[in-house]
Formats: C-alpha cells, sequence, structure tokens
C-alpha cells in the first residue's frame, strides 16, 4: 500500500515534469527548425549575396535572392514607429500615472486594453481604408501603399505596449524621491519629469524595447498597408518588411525560393532573440536597483 | 505667495510639458474612439443574417460567413482543450515540485522566449513541424496545436500568479493531515488556482480571436461548412483570416468591414468581460 502510494507519488512528479519541460522543448523546437531549415540556402545563395544583395527576385529566370531591402526596411519602419509611439506613449504614460484623476485614469487604462486588444488585421484594414487614401492625397503620390503608412500603423500598435510597461515603472517609483522633490521647492509637473521619470529609466527603456520587439515581428498590418514591392526602403515607396517578405511569398513557394524565406525567418528570429536579450537586461536592472 | 518664486523659464517648462501630455492623453484616446466607431459604423450596416448564417456560394455569388464563425469556434475550444492542462500542469509543476532553481529558471527563460516570438515565426515552424513533418496537412488541428504553443505563456503566467496566493497554511495543513502530495495539489492548490486558468482562457481567447499570421500557413484559408472533428481535419479560416483574405485578395471591403466589426465587438466583450472576472475574484479573495 505504501509502496504503491509512493510510487503514484512519482509518477504524478514525473508528468508534473514534463509538462514543464514541454515549453522548453518548443523553444528548442523552433529554434532547431529555425536553423535547420534557414542554413541551406544562406550556403547555397553565399552569405555576402544573401545578406548584401539588393534585388529581390525570387520568381525570376535568373533569380536573386537579396535581402538587404527587407532588412533596411524592417530597420527603418521600427526606428520610424519607436520616433513617433515612444513621446506619445510616454507622455500619455506619465499623466495617467501621475496627474490622471481616478476616472480619467480608468476610462483612459480600459481604451488602451482595447487599443492593445484589437486584431492586427483590423488595423490592416483601417489602414487600408483610411491612412493609404489619406497619404495619397496629402503628399500627392500614385499610390499611398508605403513605408510612411507601415510606419505610422506601427506606431499606433505598439503604443499599449509602451504606455501599460511605462505605467508600471513610474508607479514602482519611491514615493519618498517625489516628497522629497517637492518639498525642496518643485512643482509637481518638474518633480515627475525630473524625478521620477529617471528613476524609472530602466522601466522606459523596457518598454521601448518591446515596443522594437512588436513592431519589427508584425505582419498581417504592415502587408496591408505597405504595399510590399522589395524596394530599398525609402518613405513614400512601397516597400516589403522581413515578415511581410515570409508572409507574401511562403504559400506558393518553393525549392530555393522557399529556403530562402526560412532563411528570412531565420534572420528576423536572430533580431528578436537580440531584442530578447536586451529587455532581459532592462528588466533585471529595474529589479536590482 | 509660491507663484511669484517660480521664474518665467520654470513656468515655460511646466507650461510645455502639461500641454505635451494631454495633447498625447488626448490623441490616443481619440485614436481609439476613431478606430472602434469608424469600424462598426462601416461595418455594422453590413451584417445580415444572411451573411452570418451562409457558406460563400458561387451559384448565387453570395458570401456567408457562418463557415468562418464556426471555424473561429472550433480552434477555440481545441486550443483552450490543450492549452489549459500543459500550461497549468507546468506552472503547477514550477511553484509546488520544482526544487532545482537552475531548472526554475530556464523554463521560465523559455516561456519568456516564447511570448517574444512573433507569431509569423510560429506559422513557419506550425507549417513545417505539425503540417509537413507530422503529417497533418493545412488543418485547424495543425493550427490549433501552433496556436497552443503561443498561448502557453499566458497560461503559465496567469496560474502561477494565482497559485502564489494560495496560503501556505492551507498545504501545510492538508500535509498535516497526512495528505500525500498529489492529494494536496488535487484537492487545496488547483480549486485555489481556479481564477487564474479562467483569466487566462480569456486572454488566450482574445488573442486566439486576433491571430491571423500564424494560421495564415497552418489552418488555410477555406471556406467549408464542416462539424467539430470534421473540421479539425481539415483546412479553415478563421474570422480574421477571412477579413484578410476577403479585404486584401478579393476586395470585399463590404464583408471585411463586417466581420471587422464583429470582431471589434468581441474585443470590446472579452475586454470587459476580463475587468470583471479580475475584480470578481479580487473581492472574493478578499472576503
Amino acid at each position: 500500500m505504501q509502496q504503491k502510494k509512493q510510487l503514484l507519488e512519482t509518477v504524478i512528479h514525473g508528468i508534473f515534469l514534463i509538462l514543464g519541460l514541454i515549453t522548453v522543448g518548443c523553444v528548442l523546437l523552433i529554434t532547431v527548425y529555425l536553423i535547420l531549415s534557414g542554413i541551406p540556402a544562406i550556403q547555397k545563395i553565399g552569405i555576402s549575396d544573401f545578406f548584401l544583395g539588393k534585388t529581390w527576385a525570387s520568381t525570376a529566370a535568373d533569380p536573386s535572392f537579396g535581402i538587404l531591402p527587407f532588412i533596411m526596411t524592417s530597420i527603418y519602419g521600427t526606428a520610424g514607429a519607436i520616433l513617433l509611439g515612444v513621446p506619445i506613449g510616454f507622455l500619455t504614460a506619465v499623466y495617467l500615472a501621475k496627474i490622471a484623476p481616478p476616472s480619467i485614469k480608468n476610462v483612459m487604462t480600459s481604451a488602451v486594453s482595447l487599443l492593445a486588444g484589437i486584431p492586427s488585421v483590423v488595423y490592416g484594414l483601417v489602414g487600408m481604408m483610411v491612412l493609404v487614401p489619406a497619404i495619397r492625397s496629402i503628399f500627392d503620390i500614385p499610390d499611398g501603399a508605403s513605408l510612411l503608412a507601415a510606419i505610422v500603423v506601427l506606431a499606433i500598435m505598439i503604443l499599449p505596449s509602451i504606455i501599460n510597461v511605462s505605467i508600471t515603472a513610474l508607479e514602482a517609483v519611491p514615493k519618498e524621491y517625489e516628497d522629497a522633490s517637492l518639498a525642496l521647492g518643485a512643482t509637481p509637473v518638474e518633480t515627475y519629469f525630473r524625478i521620477s521619470v529617471p528613476a524609472a529609466k530602466s522601466g522606459i527603456a523596457a518598454a521601448v524595447v518591446l515596443g522594437v520587439g512588436r513592431a519589427i515581428g508584425e505582419a498581417m498590418a504592415v502587408m496591408m498597408v505597405s504595399g510590399n514591392a522589395p524596394n530599398m526602403p525609402s518613405l513614400f515607396q512601397s516597400v516589403r518588411f522581413l515578415t511581410t517578405a515570409v508572409a507574401s511569398e511562403l504559400s506558393y513557394s518553393s525549392g530555393l525560393q522557399q529556403q530562402a524565406l526560412f532563411s528570412i525567418a531565420l534572420v528576423l528570429f536572430l533580431f528578436i532573440m537580440l531584442i530578447n536579450a536586451t529587455l532581459n537586461f532592462f528588466l533585471k536592472r529595474d529589479k536590482e536597483a | 505667495m509660491l507663484q511669484n518664486q517660480i521664474s518665467g523659464k520654470r513656468k515655460a517648462y511646466i507650461g510645455i510639458m502639461k500641454s505635451l501630455m494631454a495633447v498625447s492623453a488626448a490623441f490616443t484616446l481619440g485614436l481609439v474612439v476613431f478606430i472602434t466607431l469608424y469600424v462598426l459604423i462601416k461595418g455594422l450596416p453590413n451584417i445580415t443574417w444572411e451573411l452570418l448564417s451562409t457558406t460563400p456560394s458561387y451559384l448565387s455569388d453570395s458570401i456567408g460567413i457562418l463557415p468562418d464563425i464556426l471555424n473561429t469556434v472550433y480552434i477555440i475550444i481545441a486550443t483552450l482543450l490543450i492549452v489549459i492542462p500543459v500550461g497549468a500542469g507546468a506552472a503547477v509543476y514550477l511553484t509546488e515540485y520544482a526544487q532545482n532553481k537552475k531548472l526554475v529558471s530556464i523554463i521560465e527563460y523559455a516561456a519568456e522566449t516564447l511570448s517574444g516570438i512573433p507569431s509569423i515565426i510560429y506559422g513557419l515552424v506550425g507549417m513545417l513541424f505539425f503540417c509537413q513533418f507530422l503529417n497533418m496537412q493545412t488543418s485547424l488541428l495543425a493550427g490549433a496545436l501552433t496556436l497552443v504553443i503561443m498561448n502557453l505563456p499566458t497560461i503559465m503566467r496567469t496560474t502561477q500568479e494565482s497559485l502564489k496566493t494560495v496560503p501556505q497554511s492551507y498545504r501545510e495543513g492538508a500535509f498535516g493531515l497526512g495528505a500525500g502530495k498529489w492529494r494536496v495539489i488535487r484537492t487545496v492548490v488547483l480549486p485555489g488556482c481556479i481564477d487564474g486558468i479562467i483569466t487566462g482562457c480569456i486572454l488566450s481567447i482574445g488573442r486566439i480571436l486576433g491571430e491571423s499570421a500564424a494560421l495564415l500557413f497552418t489552418a488555410g484559408f477555406a471556406h467549408a461548412l464542416n462539424g467539430f472533428f470534421d473540421g479539425l481535419g481539415s483546412a479553415g479560416a478563421t474570422l480574421t483570416v477571412a477579413l484578410y483574405v476577403y479585404a486584401k485578395e478579393q476586395g470585399e471591403f463590404g464583408v471585411a468591414f463586417a466581420i471587422a466589426s464583429i470582431l471589434m465587438l468581441l474585443t470590446l466583450l472579452i475586454n470587459l468581460l476580463a475587468a470583471y472576472v479580475g475584480r470578481y475574484f479580487k473581492k472574493r479573495r478578499s472576503l
């Protein structure tokens, strides 16, 4: 009896251990699959042709697979989204964390979580119907589907992450810091920006990095507004991102073309891992501080 | 008194910062209101009973989204059925069993990594692993399994958080009465983390509803009407994928906006539900 009970406990312990390890298994699976399927095409195409080639013509008679346009577009697009989205998100966060009366804060928090919950295809649809025609008529260009449209959509999509993480960081600033500053004669607004914000800078940096990760990984919304031509990035031209390069050809690709798409996914994955490592660095520093 | 001591430069700084904050917050709020109203105004008039209750037909040249609605429901059910035991089990392992600190940090790091991976990469790996390697073809089941991996970290995190609120004394009491570890978990720990699992489910449903890139290549975009088990074995579009296909490939913007407004209402509903459930459990715990 005692032995049977012991056995049962061991078996159940084992089952829970396996469930716990599934997560690790998934990460390994994804990493191994991406590396194994991504390396062959890079070898065949050649590292410098692949990473530095400026032409992507995967279905041409003499195909060329240069992904520099995608890499640069992803970097420019993300940088643009950060430049637009971070100031707005940051200022909103300071307002909500420090100044807003509870009723306004409640309404705004629900609004921000709604913004986070809207599916990316809905952003894409609204972008297609509102933003793209607006850009076409304002800047008087033949087609509004462009890098600029993608940047605006991405800036909106990263707002919730930036606002929420910044608020958490700002609310964690010890009250004593602010009290000391107020006692020394600084006004509330000066205190928030000169004391609270510097004290929360690791958390705010984490918010920005999280925004970078969201922006660089977004596929569907960007696909619907960016025009999707493999050009080198230019604000008013149709462009293709790393994510959309994979998404737009995956369903009908084969052979070397498909392998090259896997390699693009591998490059994207490496970017994301780098961003995750940076994020962890800031979060850990925040915890230690 | 105080006003007189503040120099003009400081006053200007305060004024500028205040107005910048007001503008930003108003912009954010305005954006949410605009997107919501725009989608609802463009979409709601296009929702008809015919649209909701039929399948697309080339014969009568009409579009119905019933298959897409059912596919969405199927994929949500299938994903949750698998992800809840795995995610909650992993959380129980981390909080109740794990002794090895290193293993815990590896598992937690893996969960963080999973939550940072973009959905298009899930779609690609899901296609390679589930559809091709495990030979499931493009099917709702392959899509659901891909979504299981995506939603694992969510369920794990919410369950872990609620496990931490189960008082240690409950466990000690049960052990003191002579219960074995499994019995303690079954009768004391698991009932205590129901709130975390429910919160995790609501968040996951929201995420599954909004997911498109991971499903496009694993679940496909067919619009056939199937039962639950047939449906899991065959390809099918969820509402988001159908929206994408109708808007981008077929130029059917009326249908696209109708689906968008349905998704918008569901998102609103899920947000309200999550807020309500959060408040409800908080109140119950403080009793």
